[in-house]
């Protein structure tokens, strides 16, 4: 095959890089203030013009992670020197700590709903689609459109028939529930994905393995399964990054147990009111998962795995 | 290795027929062809043998077992992809050894059986290699071996050659035939390409529209087509077909083409009606004192020999011609047909008319 292609000229090239660095920065930039203002004092975090040089410290993550009571000048010379260096931070703002905060609890929730969530999704999803795209299912393509269909209106929609459907089956405020919920709405979109996925791995792998000696549920997973690991991984960084995310369920429908983090930390309060460095010290650490799995996962986004076995 | 028989084997795809009720047999050790366009029905045929499609009707026996409902890895047979279909996530002895793997064949004898099939097919210096980065070739080699290393009941091959470059497709026949023959292997092989049917195969059956048209040796079918689908589909370039209108008889030995007697061999079977005369190029010969006339349309020149396009009064005829012949475009000449060559059709449904030469051989098929 023969194909050409124009050599981009110098002035070509300084300004496509210049406007994907301008689209870089755009996006970059509350995400770097979000960071920033972690680190900020409280009266930094509020003043106006903005600060962007200031004096960093840790008081909005010892914030994050602790319950205080604001202290009288007796109680505090009754509690002795502060012990630890988080201690001394509490103390200079004329407080004490009186225990850890539920930033460690709510976060967890969100792993657990999270990742179950995900898991859940992608088993569902990746069995329905193998189904789909292999077998003669009776009303296949409305079957396929009604899957579909379930995500023509915002979930949130159905918002109160769904918080009266928990209340009366006991899901209210569950890690069950809250799973149950992020597969639900999740798994339209990781079918109809998957589907296209394994719609494209040629069904003679499976033939070969059949041939071979293997079971039909051997030729799917050690055959299918390894090929579509690309789709699967994509597929579940789109559904853990909703259910990650997702703020008006979690706000409606869990409160104590199973509250996850995002309806959590907008809410910390701190001894003045809104506490804005440790609201931002506690979004900086919820990113962390969400990044990490998708960087785990990034080598599996790169396709071409299958490039050649196959002559089409 | 095994004897292998079909039985009014029918395959229905919804409201689609793709195999009408087909019967043949398939002897031990034959290396055999199912020749035919693309969508006749061959590679159908072939996958309800190999259980990869369950026929909707018949019987399929493998070495005198009836398989027909059975899944595929209960058939104990080895099939070669046109894509070869290499399990891309695993090297080359990988795939080789993945149906040993599957009866718990012990490792270390695995390893000694996948190096044998290495030696024979001499890929033993790529068995750690990707399958990814392998030429054509290299593959195709790679998918017999996982064929071979099981010492199956019988080979079947969809068109294995297909994803080839012309050059080497040629070398991997032979190589083809030679492990069959080696290995003494009942092999099925698909084919759409009528050369490939008859340079390999001990037999070939001819299917079209999921019918099987003719069945038997590749000179048989060549010299004595049941059908003009046959007959134009074998042969390049194809038989002569001159249309004509008559009647005739049992034991008549002569036809009027455009009043001009023609000798043919001896009639076994009449009709009256619409005739198709056939015959093939190389039985075709000038001759000026001919009465049977035609003109010279084109010339084309294939080294040792030439094939010569005629115009006659019952349509187009080519003839291959030595190249020493000298003709010349717009010449008016003779044409004279080898009598023994000659098969007569009913143009109506096809069929070739049984005589004397071609008796023997459609009463077998």
């Amino acid at each position: 095959m023969s194909f050409s292609v124009t050599e981009p000229t110098k002035g070509t090239k300084w300004f496509a890089g210049i406007l994907v660095v301008a689209y870089a920065v755009i996006t970059i930039i509350p995400l770097l203030w979000i960071i920033a203002t972690g680190f900020k004092s409280p009266s930094d975090s509020i003043a106006y013009p903005p600060v962007v040089v200031f004096e960093p410290t840790l008081e909005g993550y010892v914030n994050l992670f602790t319950d205080r009571t604001r202290a009288t000048p007796d109680m505090l010379e009754a509690a002795g020197p502060p012990e630890t260096w988080y201690e001394e931070i509490a103390r200079e703002r004329g407080t004490v700590i009186s225990g850890p905060s539920r930033y460690g609890e709510r976060f967890l929730n969100s792993v657990i709903i999270g990742f179950g969530s995900t898991a859940l999704c992608m088993i569902l999803g990746t069995a329905a689609a193998y189904a789909f795209s292999r077998f003669r299912v009776p009303l296949k393509d409305d079957l396929l459109f009604f899957i579909l269909s379930t995500r023509m209106m915002p979930p949130i929609a159905v918002a109160i028939p769904i918080f009266l459907m928990f209340r009366n089956l006991g899901l209210n405020d569950t890690h069950l529930g809250m799973i149950l919920l992020y597969t639900a709405v999740n798994l339209s979109l990781s079918v109809w994905l998957l589907k296209g996925f394994i719609d494209e791995i040629p069904m003679e792998y499976e033939e070969a393995a059949l041939i071979d000696g293997y079971t039909r549920f051997q030729a799917f997973y050690k055959v299918v399964l390894p090929q579509a690991a690309t789709g699967i991984a994509s597929t579940a960084i789109f559904c853990l990054i909703f259910a990650w995310n997702e703020y008006a369920f979690a706000v409606l429908l869990t409160s104590g147990e199973a509250q996850t983090a995002p309806p959590f930390i907008p809410n910390i309060i701190g001894v003045n009111g809104k506490d804005w460095p440790a609201v931002a010290a506690g979004a900086t650490i919820f990113l962390v998962p969400v990044m990490v799995f998708t960087v785990l996962l990034r080598k599996h986004l790169l396709r071409g795995i299958t490039f050649g076995a196959v002559r089409k | 290795m095994a004897q292998i028989r079909i039985e009014n084997v029918r395959k229905e795809f919804g409201a689609f027929t793709a195999v009408q009720s087909s019967s043949f047999t398939i002897e031990d050790g034959e290396f055999f062809m199912l020749l035919g366009p693309s969508g006749c029905g061959k590679t159908t045929t072939l996958r309800m043998m190999a259980g990869l499609e369950l026929p909707t009707s018949g019987e399929i026996f493998i070495d005198g077992e009836e398989v027909g409902q059975k899944p595929a890895s209960q058939r104990d047979i080895a099939f070669v992809f046109q894509m070869f279909a290499l399990y891309p996530h695993m090297n080359v002895g990988k795939n080789i050894s993945y149906p040993l793997l599957s009866q718990g064949m012990p490792k270390a004898e695995v390893r000694k059986k996948v190096g044998e099939i290495a030696e024979i097919l001499g890929i033993t210096d790529i068995l750690n290699k990707p399958v990814g980065g392998l030429s054509g070739g290299d593959r195709q080699r790679v998918a017999l071996g996982r064929a071979i290393v099981r010492d199956p009941k019988a080979f079947f091959m969809d068109e294995p050659l297909g994803a080839l470059d012309a050059e080497f497709r040629e070398h991997m026949s032979e190589e083809l035939r030679a492990l069959h023959d080696r290995m003494n292997a009942t092999t099925v092989y698909v084919t759409h390409d009528q050369l490939e049917a008859m340079q390999m195969g001990d037999k070939i059956v001819v299917m079209n529209h999921g019918v099987v048209e003719q069945f038997g040796v590749p000179q048989d079918i060549y010299d004595w087509p049941a059908t003009k689908f046959v007959a134009q589909f074998i042969g390049s370039p194809p038989m002569n077909f001159l249309d004509f209108n008559g009647m005739i008889g049992t034991g008549q030995n002569e036809v009027r083409l455009n009043d001009v007697g023609i000798e043919v061999p001896e009639m076994r079977e009449g009709t009256n009606g619409a005739i198709t005369f056939g015959i093939r190029p190389e039985h075709v010969r000038l001759d000026d004192a001919a009465p049977y006339r035609g003109r010279v349309r084109a010339t084309e020149y294939l080294g040792t020999t030439q094939i010569v396009t005629l115009e006659t009064p019952n349509g187009e005829v080519k003839a291959r011609l030595s190249s020493a012949d000298r003709v010349n475009v717009g010449d008016q000449t003779g044409l004279r047909f080898d009598p023994r060559t000659i098969t007569l059709f009913d143009a109506e449904n096809g069929h070739a008319l049984r005589s004397a030469a071609n008796m023997e051989v459609l009463s077998h098929g």
